[in-house]
C-alpha cells in the first residue's frame, strides 16, 4: 500500500515532458509538479484540489448568460494544491506588459518552466471557431527561441509555439477574469506527500462544497434549481431564442475542450479510482463507478440539449429539466456516499 | 464512459485538433484518450459562432443604412457583447452603446479610439470603417 508519495529530482528545462490534459489548471499543475518530481496525475491534482463542483449564479452573467460552471472558481487548483500537498508557489501579476515579458524572460533563462494565465481569445494556435473572450486559461512556458515561446498548453495534444507579441496581447487582455500577467511556478517543494491525509482532506472539502452550502447557490442543489429555471424557459413569454442560446451555452461549459466530456466528472472519477487503489479503499473505487455514472447522464444531458438546439422534434424543455434533474439525483447520491465513507 | 463509447466525430470546430477525454477501459480502469469531438459539442460551439457571426451581419447592414457607427460591427465580428466590451475597456455599458451611434463615434478622441482599438486588437484606422466583406 503505498500512502507516501516521494519526491524525486527536479528535471531541467530541456528534459520538460509535455501531456495531454483534459482541463488546462489541473493539467498545468500536474505538469508542473512532476517536472518538479512530484508524481501527481492531473485527476489526483484536480481532485486533491477540491475542484469538482457545481456553481449556478443567475446575477453574474458571462457572455450573457447565468454563470453556470461544473467546477471551482480560476486560480482554485493552484491555491487548493497549495494547502493538500504542500507545495509552496509563487505567482507575480503585473501591471505593465513589458516589466511582464522581461520578467516571463529573466524565469526562463534561470531554467524556470512558468505557469501562465492567458485568454483564449488571442492565442494563434487555438482553432478559431474555439476562440471566445474566456480569460482564465492556462499554459505552462518552457522556453523561447527568438521571438517564439515554446508552450506545452495542456489541452492542445502536442507542444506548440507562439510570437511574443500574440502571448503578451493575451497574458494582458481585460475583463472578467483578466490575468493581468500572471506568472507561476513552485517554490517549495515537500519531500514527501501524504496522500491518506491529502485525500481525505480534499474529499472532505468538496463534500461539503456539494452538499453543505447553503440558498443552492453551489453545490448539488444548484443542478436541481437550474433544472427548475431550465424548466421555466418554456413559458411562451420567454423568447424561445433565448431558451434555445442559454441551453447551449450550459451545454458548452460542460463538453468543450477543458472539460474532459460530461461536466469534469470523468475526471473526479479517475482521481476517486486512483485514491481507491493507492490507499486500497474500495469503497472509493465504487464512489468512482458512480461518479462516472453522473458523468454518463450530463453527456445524456448534454445530447439531449443539442438535439434541443437544433430544434428536433420530440426534445423539449421539459425532458431538458428531467434529464437535468436525473443528474442531480445522481451526483446527490454519490456525494452523499463519499461523505459517508470513513477516513 | 466507456472507451469503445469516446465520440471521434471530427469535429470541424476542432480543426484536426484532438482533446483529452477520461473513460473507462474493459478492466473498468480509467485511461485519457484523444478525442476528435463529439458532435453534440460541435452544434453548440457552432450555434455559439453563428450567433456573433449573425450579431456582426446585422450590425454591418445598420453600419452601411447609417444607424450605427462600424464599432458595431467591430465589437460582435471579435466575438465580444456590449457587457463583455464595457469589461474589456474599462467604460460603463451605456457609454459603449453610445459610442456605438455614428454622431458619437465620429467626435471620440484618439484615447477613447486608441481603448477600443487595444480591447478589439486593431489599429485606430481599422476600427474608423467597415472592412470589405469576404
Amino acid at each position: 500500500m503505498t500512502t507516501l508519495i516521494q519526491r524525486t529530482a527536479s528535471r531541467s528545462q530541456q528534459d520538460f515532458e509535455h501531456r495531454h490534459a483534459a482541463h488546462c489548471e489541473s493539467g498545468v499543475m500536474s505538469s508542473l509538479l512532476r517536472h518538479h518530481g512530484l508524481d501527481i496525475s492531473e485527476a489526483m491534482a484536480f481532485g486533491l484540489a477540491s475542484a469538482p463542483l457545481f456553481v449556478h449564479l443567475p446575477f453574474v452573467r458571462v457572455e450573457g448568460f447565468p454563470l453556470t460552471a461544473y467546477r471551482a472558481a480560476p486560480g482554485a487548483i493552484i491555491r487548493g494544491l497549495q494547502k493538500t500537498l504542500g507545495v509552496r508557489m509563487r505567482s507575480e501579476r503585473f501591471r505593465d506588459p513589458q516589466a511582464a515579458g522581461r520578467r516571463l524572460d529573466t524565469l526562463l533563462d534561470q531554467g524556470q518552466v512558468v505557469g501562465a494565465q492567458a485568454s483564449v481569445y488571442w492565442l494563434p494556435y487555438f482553432p478559431p471557431d474555439m476562440r471566445f473572450h474566456f480569460n482564465a486559461h492556462n499554459l505552462l512556458i518552457y522556453g523561447r527561441t527568438g521571438d517564439d515561446y515554446l508552450i506545452s498548453d495542456p489541452v492542445a495534444e502536442h507542444t506548440v509555439r507562439c510570437a511574443r507579441e500574440h502571448l503578451d496581447k493575451a497574458r494582458f487582455a481585460r475583463g472578467i477574469f483578466a490575468p493581468r500577467g500572471l506568472l507561476y511556478y513552485p517554490q517549495a517543494m515537500p519531500r514527501q506527500v501524504h496522500l491518506e491525509n491529502a485525500v481525505r482532506q480534499a474529499l472532505r472539502k468538496t463534500c461539503f462544497l456539494m452538499l453543505r452550502t447553503p440558498w443552492s447557490l453551489i453545490g448539488v442543489g444548484a443542478i436541481r434549481r437550474l433544472a427548475e429555471s431550465v424548466r421555466r424557459l418554456a413559458d411562451p413569454a420567454q423568447d424561445p431564442r433565448y431558451a434555445r442560446l442559454f441551453v447551449s451555452f450550459i451545454v458548452r461549459m460542460q463538453e468543450e475542450i477543458g472539460t474532459g466530456g460530461g461536466g469534469f466528472r470523468f475526471v473526479y472519477a479517475s482521481f476517486l479510482q486512483e485514491a481507491g487503489q493507492l490507499l486500497g479503499r474500495s469503497e472509493l473505487e465504487s464512489a468512482a463507478v458512480a461518479m462516472t455514472a453522473a458523468g454518463d447522464a450530463w453527456r445524456q444531458f448534454a445530447l439531449a440539449g443539442a438535439r434541443f438546439c437544433q430544434q428536433k422534434a420530440g426534445v423539449g424543455l421539459d425532458q431538458l429539466a428531467t434529464a437535468m434533474l436525473e443528474c442531480y439525483q445522481r451526483e446527490h447520491a454519490v456525494f452523499r456516499q463519499l461523505a459517508a465513507i470513513k477516513t | 464512459m466507456k472507451i469503445s463509447d469516446v465520440p471521434q466525430d471530427r469535429n470541424l470546430t476542432l480543426q484536426g485538433e484532438r482533446k483529452a477525454v477520461y473513460a473507462v477501459d474493459e478492466q473498468g480502469r480509467y485511461r485519457v484518450i484523444a478525442s476528435s469531438g463529439w458532435e453534440v459539442e460541435e452544434t453548440v460551439t457552432s450555434l455559439a459562432v453563428d450567433h456573433y457571426r449573425e450579431l456582426a451581419q446585422n450590425a454591418r447592414s445598420a453600419v452601411m443604412h447609417g444607424e450605427l457607427a462600424p464599432l458595431a460591427y467591430h465589437l460582435h465580428a471579435r466575438r465580444y457583447q456590449v457587457v463583455t466590451l464595457a469589461q474589456a475597456t474599462g467604460f460603463f455599458q451605456w457609454q459603449v452603446r453610445r459610442h456605438c451611434r455614428p454622431r458619437v463615434f465620429a467626435q471620440l478622441n484618439k484615447k477613447v479610439l486608441a481603448r477600443y482599438a487595444d480591447a478589439l486588437g486593431m489599429s485606430i484606422q481599422q476600427l474608423q470603417v467597415l472592412p470589405v466583406e469576404k
